[in-house]
Formats: C-alpha cells, structure tokens, sequence
C-alpha cells in the first residue's frame, strides 16, 4: 500500500509539473534575443509597397538582414496597430503609418521612436531635401519621429470624350463642373455626370478640397471649429448636390475610393475628384475601362479660388519598443534614399523630396496634364486634409455627418450646426 | 528508531489518502485554473477599465471616474440606446424567421426520401462559408448599380432597390443574409430532437383521427420543447453577437447613419477607431449584463415551467 501511494504522488507532482511547465512555456515562448538580424516591417496595401517589396532583395544583399514583410489594408493596419502597439509588442520593427490620421496619437502614447539624430547622421542621405509640409506632419513636439513618403493632392479625374461629345472645356469654376456634370448626366443614360465618395468618415478627405476652394476650414484661424461657416455650409450644400443630383442612381452613402473609383473606371461616371495617387487606377488599362480617355485638371475654382489638399498620406516610422532600432533605421534610410523615391514616383507615387520633383525623371511618366495638376495643387495646397487634432477618427465621422446629410437630401446647415457644436467639444477637449 | 519508522510513512499516508480523496481536483486543477484566469483576467480587466477614463493608449496613465462611464452610456440616446435596440431586432427578427422555417424545412427531411443526402448536403452549404466570404458575396449581389439582385427586380419589372446602402434597407436586409446563413443549423438541431422522438405519441394520434396540423402542435411541438429552447438560447446568443457579416459589409459604425450599429460593432468601433477604452469596455459589461440577464430569463422560464 505504501508503494502504491508514494506512486501515486509521484504521478500527481509529475503531472503537475508537466502542466506547469507547459504553462510557462507558453509565456516564454515569444521572447527574441535583441540583435536579431530580422527586420519586422508592416506595410500598408499600396503602389509604394509593391515598388518597395521587388527591390527588398537589394536590401537584404547589401546589409545581410532579413527583412519579414507583413502587409495589411488601411484599417486592418490601424487596428494591428491598436492592438500590437498597446501591448507593447517589440515584434514591430519599421511601421508605415498616416501621420495625418494616427501620427499626433501614436507620438502622444509614445509608440513611435525618436529619429532626431537619426535623420541628421548621413548628409548625403540630406534630410533637408524633403519638403517642409510633409516634414511638418512627422514631427511632434519638435522631435522627428517618422519619414513622409507619399504626399497627395486632390484633382479632378474626368472623360475626355463624354466632354468632346457634349462639346464642353474643362471645367474650372465650381458652378462650370456643376453644369458639365448635369449635362453628361443628361446626354448619356446610365451615366452619372458626377462621382465621389460617400462615406461618412471616407467623404471627409476629398470633401476638403471643396470646404478650401469655398474659403473655408475645418478649423479657424482662431482654432474654433469652422465647420458651420457660412462657407462651410455652403461646400456641404454644393458636394452634395453634385453627388445627389449628378450622381449615381441609387447612390450608397458607404462609398470610399474603391467603390467611387470603381463606378468612374467603369465608364459610368464623367467626373470623379480624387486623390491624385490613386491615379493608376485609371490609366492602367487592366483595371480601367476608361483607361484612354480619363483627363485630369486641378480642382476647380470656388468663390475661395482652386484650394486643394496638399498632404503627406503615409510616412515610416520606428516602434518605440523595437530591439532592432538601429536596423530599422537602415530599412528607412535606403526606402527613402534619392534613387528609391525616383523609382517609386516613376511607378506612379508622388514623393516627399524637393529633388525628385525638380528631376525631369520624377514626373516623365506622368500624363501630363496630371503633373500640371499636381504642379497647380502644391503650390497653393493646404497641408492637411482632415481636421487636424488627436482624435481624428471621431473628429472625422463629426464633420462628415453633413456631407452624407447633404448627399440624401436632408437640411444640411443644421446638420452642419450641430456637427460644429460636437467638433467644438473635441477641440475644447484638446 | 521505531518512532522514525512510523512517523514518516504516516505523512507520506496522510498525503496520499487526501491526494488519493480529491484525485479529481487536484488532477484537473491545472487546467481548471488556467481556463478560469482565461475567463477572469480579461472580464476583471474590462471591469476595471469601464471605471477609468482610460483613452488613446491603455498603457497611458487614466484616472479612476467611478460609475460616470456607465451614466455616460446609459444617457446616451444618439449611440447607445439605438443600437441596443438595432441589436434586439435584428436577433429577435432574424431568429423567429430562422425557427419558423427552419422547423418547415426539418418536418420536411424528418420522413425519409429519395435523395436526401443530396438536399441535407445542398442546404448545409451555406452553414460552412466563412461569414466575411459571406458578406463580400451579399455585397456584391446587392450592389444598388451592378448587383444581381436590382438585375433579377428588373426582369419582372419591380425599380431597382438600395438594398445594403440605403438607411432604412440595409438591416432588414442583413436580417435576411443572417436568416440565410444560420437557417440550416437550426434545421439541424430540429431535426437531431425529431429524429429521437419515438414514433408511438404521433401514432396514437392519428388513430385518434388527428389531422396533420392537430399532431404537429399538439403532438410534436411539445415534445420538441426542450429542443427548441436549447436551439433559441444558442442561436439567440449566436445572433446577439454578431459581427463579422456586418462589419464585412458596411465597415466601422455600421455605415454613415450607423444603420447597422449593434452593440457588438459600436463596442469596436469604441475600441479600435476612437481608442476610447474606458467607454468600450462600459458598453461591454453592459452588454455581457444583458446577455446573462437573457439567458437566465429563459433557463428561469424553463425551470419555472417544468415544475
């Protein structure tokens, strides 16, 4: 009986140990020696990435890293980094991230590293040569803690031949676009004159461009919201319109840009304002239907003169928890390099750096009536797109309530006075 | 030396009989604690975060606020409150259409037939499609301009509908997507509780000269009872938290008028697009409170029934 017992509790504390064991194992298991020669990056779905991603083997022979790519949508992307960041997570090492939507967030909560000496420590990498605008957005509290890369502007996509046919110019005034947009919709059954996005938050971008050109603002210049503006008022009421009246029948009000662009490289809409990024899109003629006919022009004139967006959308930036930090670096130092960023704006991505615009190279590949149009959009763009404060998901679904109001016909004004009333409160907030 | 010899088997003895007597316990416990912190620690943080103003980062320093959150929330008539009661129509909806047909369809494939592996097979199928594949494909049928749906109204002269995007047709019509998808594991636990009844009651019946119907509602359906519930709390819960085909289709805050917000997509949305954790997670015990309070209505009802 003794021995039987003594076995007993003999299996009892191996089982226990066993299950123990597993246990910890369990809780040790993602733990990485620190000079670890593989680099982490996280991109978002992008021309940039796809540039980037067939020249990494360059990279990787050159500095004998590995690099492992994770590549994700926008709004996956954001909430990877919701829930990575706020654990803590050292599994990230380079991240690409929108310094307009997360960047003032991200520096706050300290998920982004530190590159002020970093961007100094190689002049002829020359930091100096990226321009000051996106530069700006990358840098919180006087400290560099990302790199821009893309920069946008918004302007006007539009068909070549449904304009010859209805004998119309380029439209250059708001109430010009108005009248092509009602009269290709009259001309051509099943064709809506006018197409943009529709989303609520999703609206909110390109919906800028017209809020500038009708000389208004999210913000004022005494850092009020400007969202109930009689000229804000009046851009809710126009982008509206367009949409409700020239748009497409049974328009949904969930539309971001690949529903919107969808509708105009199907041939169903005459005109589309746009990111100028996404141009590709259109001109490709795998994707496009339109493809040999699709124009561009810089946004039309409202009473506040052609006021575009002129922005940086992403930029890369290093994890403040990353082991790799040094590494990273490597990875942003030769993504963003001169010849790099050549590349990638001559697949179609409009750069951050002076240079690569002043090249003839940088925009050879571009229509050219869209380099003119860029050109147009960064001389007197405004550098941001959205209402700039740390909150923008939020901020964004506020004012673009009287966007969708508008779209379905509703009282936009009073859509705009209440949106404005809640803005308020998140900037008082801030 | 004689007291060495006994004393120390003694404690060896005494360990083992209790080991020997709670074996059970003390074999499972590992797991058991395991499986019990899995539940805990999360609720137990949730808890603590919905009494702090916890935003942006939880790893950010937030202040204690006490039970504000929860009058925040319960005050809020724009948000909150329409989605708790978007979130009861869409589960009560969706599940009384599910157990009405899904009871015809079992009474159907009750009797066997010729070919009834193929139908049973046939109306599984979309039980096993991922519920993200789900909704991209109902999108695309129901894309107001190109979809198949507007097409297939056209043919017999019916104007195309908004369906998805309009404000007051999306619900219904997930409601509908829901019905479509959960409609066959209804059926199939309907007819798991037909197949084991005994054909004796149903007989009797008849001999008795009832009609079909009589022997339905008299006959089957109360004996069937236990089935039923057993069916309505699983999918009733099931329904309640829906996600995945109503984010796959009209993304964060349930579209621009918030036509599709549950509870479900407003706690995320909460979460992971306003980062406001302290609100997200008030929203969360919440509407873990109402389902508890749901399913002990129903066990309660069941008890107080049987006795």
């Amino acid at each position: 009986m003794k021995r039987h017992s003594v076995i007993r509790v003999a299996a009892i504390a191996a089982a226990t140990i066993i299950a123990a064991g597993t246990l910890s194992a369990c809780s040790t298991g993602s733990s990485d020696d620190g000079g670890s020669k593989t680099l982490r990056v996280t991109l978002a779905n992008h021309v940039w990435t796809d540039t980037i991603k067939a020249k990494l083997p360059e990279f990787e022979a050159a500095t004998g890293l590995k690099v492992e790519l994770s590549q994700y949508g926008e709004d996956q992307l954001s909430d990877q980094y919701n829930v990575k960041l706020n654990a803590g997570t050292d599994e990230i090492d380079v991240m690409m991230y929108r310094p307009l939507q997360e960047g003032k967030l991200f520096a706050k909560n300290g998920y982004l590293a530190d590159l002020s000496d970093d961007v100094e420590s190689n002049a002829d990498w020359n930091w100096s040569d990226f321009q000051s605008g996106p530069v700006g957005s990358t840098t919180y509290d006087g400290n560099v803690v990302g790199v821009p890369i893309i920069t946008e502007q918004e302007v006007l996509y539009y068909r070549k031949d449904l304009l010859a046919a209805a004998g119309l110019e380029v439209p250059t005034t708001m109430d010009e676009l108005e009248a092509a947009a009602q009269a290709v919709k009259e001309q051509n059954p099943g064709v809506a004159g006018f197409v943009a996005r529709t989303g609520k938050s999703a609206a909110v971008t390109q919906f800028s461009s017209f809020l500038y050109s009708f000389g208004g603002d999210f913000i004022d210049k005494d850092g009020k919201s400007g969202v109930a503006s009689p000229e804000a008022k009046e851009a809710y009421a126009f982008y509206g319109k367009l949409i409700r009246e020239y748009g497409p029948e049974n328009v949904s009000t969930d539309m971001s840009w690949p529903e919107a662009m969808a509708i105009f490289t199907q041939g169903q809409a005459g005109f589309y304002t746009e990111a100028d990024s996404l141009y590709k899109n259109a001109t490709d003629p795998e994707t496009s239907k339109v493809s040999d006919t699709v124009g561009f022009a810089p946004m039309p004139a409202g009473p506040g003169g052609s006021v575009a967006y002129n922005v940086p959308s992403w930029a890369l930036g290093i994890n403040a928890e990353s082991k790799n930090s040094a590494e990273a670096w490597k990875f942003i130092e030769w993504a963003t390099s001169e010849d790099l960023t050549l590349a990638v704006q001559q697949d179609g991505v409009p750069g951050a750096r002076q240079s690569v615009w002043e090249d003839p190279a940088g925009t050879s590949n571009y229509p050219a009536d869209l380099a003119a149009a860029i050109a147009t959009s960064t001389k007197n763009g405004v550098g941001h797109d959205r209402p700039l404060v740390i909150k923008v998901p939020e901020a964004r679904e506020i004012v673009g309530d009287p966007i969708v109001i508008a779209i379905t016909g509703g009282d936009s004004d009073a859509a705009a006075d209440a949106a404005s009333d809640a803005f308020q409160g998140i900037l008082d907030d801030e | 030396m004689t007291t060495m010899v006994t004393t120390k088997p003694s404690m060896w003895t005494n360990y083992s009989t209790w080991a020997n007597r709670y074996r059970k316990w003390l074999f499972a416990a590992p797991a058991m604690i395991f499986v019990g912190l899995l539940i805990a620690v999360p609720l137990g943080w949730t808890l603590y975060l919905s009494v702090t103003d916890s935003e942006g980062s939880v790893r950010a320093a937030s202040n204690l606020v006490g039970l504000s959150n929860y009058f925040e929330v319960l005050t809020d008539t724009d948000r909150f409150w329409p989605a708790v009661m978007r979130t009861f129509v869409f589960t009560g909806g969706a599940l009384a259409v599910e157990l009405v047909l899904g009871m015809c369809i079992a009474l159907l494939l009750w009797r066997p037939f010729r070919g009834e592996k193929w139908v049973r097979v046939a109306i599984l199928l979309p039980l096993v499609a991922t519920p993200v594949a789900v909704g991209m494909m109902w999108r695309l049928i129901f894309d107001p301009n190109i979809g198949f749906a507007n097409q297939v109204l056209s043919w017999i002269g019916i104007p195309a509908q908004p369906w998805l995007s309009g404000q007051y047709t999306a619900l219904p019509t997930l409601m509908f997507v829901d019905i479509w998808q959960w409609t066959p594991m209804v059926v199939l636990m309907l007819l798991a509780g037909l197949t084991s009844l005994s054909d004796e009651p149903d007989e009797a019946a008849r001999i008795d000269g009832a009609n079909s119907w009589q022997r339905f509602w008299f006959v089957t359906l109360p004996l069937m009872r236990a089935t039923v519930i057993v069916t309505v709390v699983l999918r009733g819960i099931d329904a309640l938290k829906t996600f995945d085909i109503l984010y796959a289709t009209k993304g964060k805050g349930g579209g621009s008028f918030h036509e599709v917000e549950t509870l479900n997509i407003y706690a995320f949305g909460l979460s992971f697009d306003y980062n406001d954790y302290g609100i997200a997670s008030t929203v969360l015990v919440l509407f873990f409170l109402l389902i508890i309070a749901i399913m002990w209505v129903l066990t309660y009802r069941r008890k107080a029934n049987r006795s």
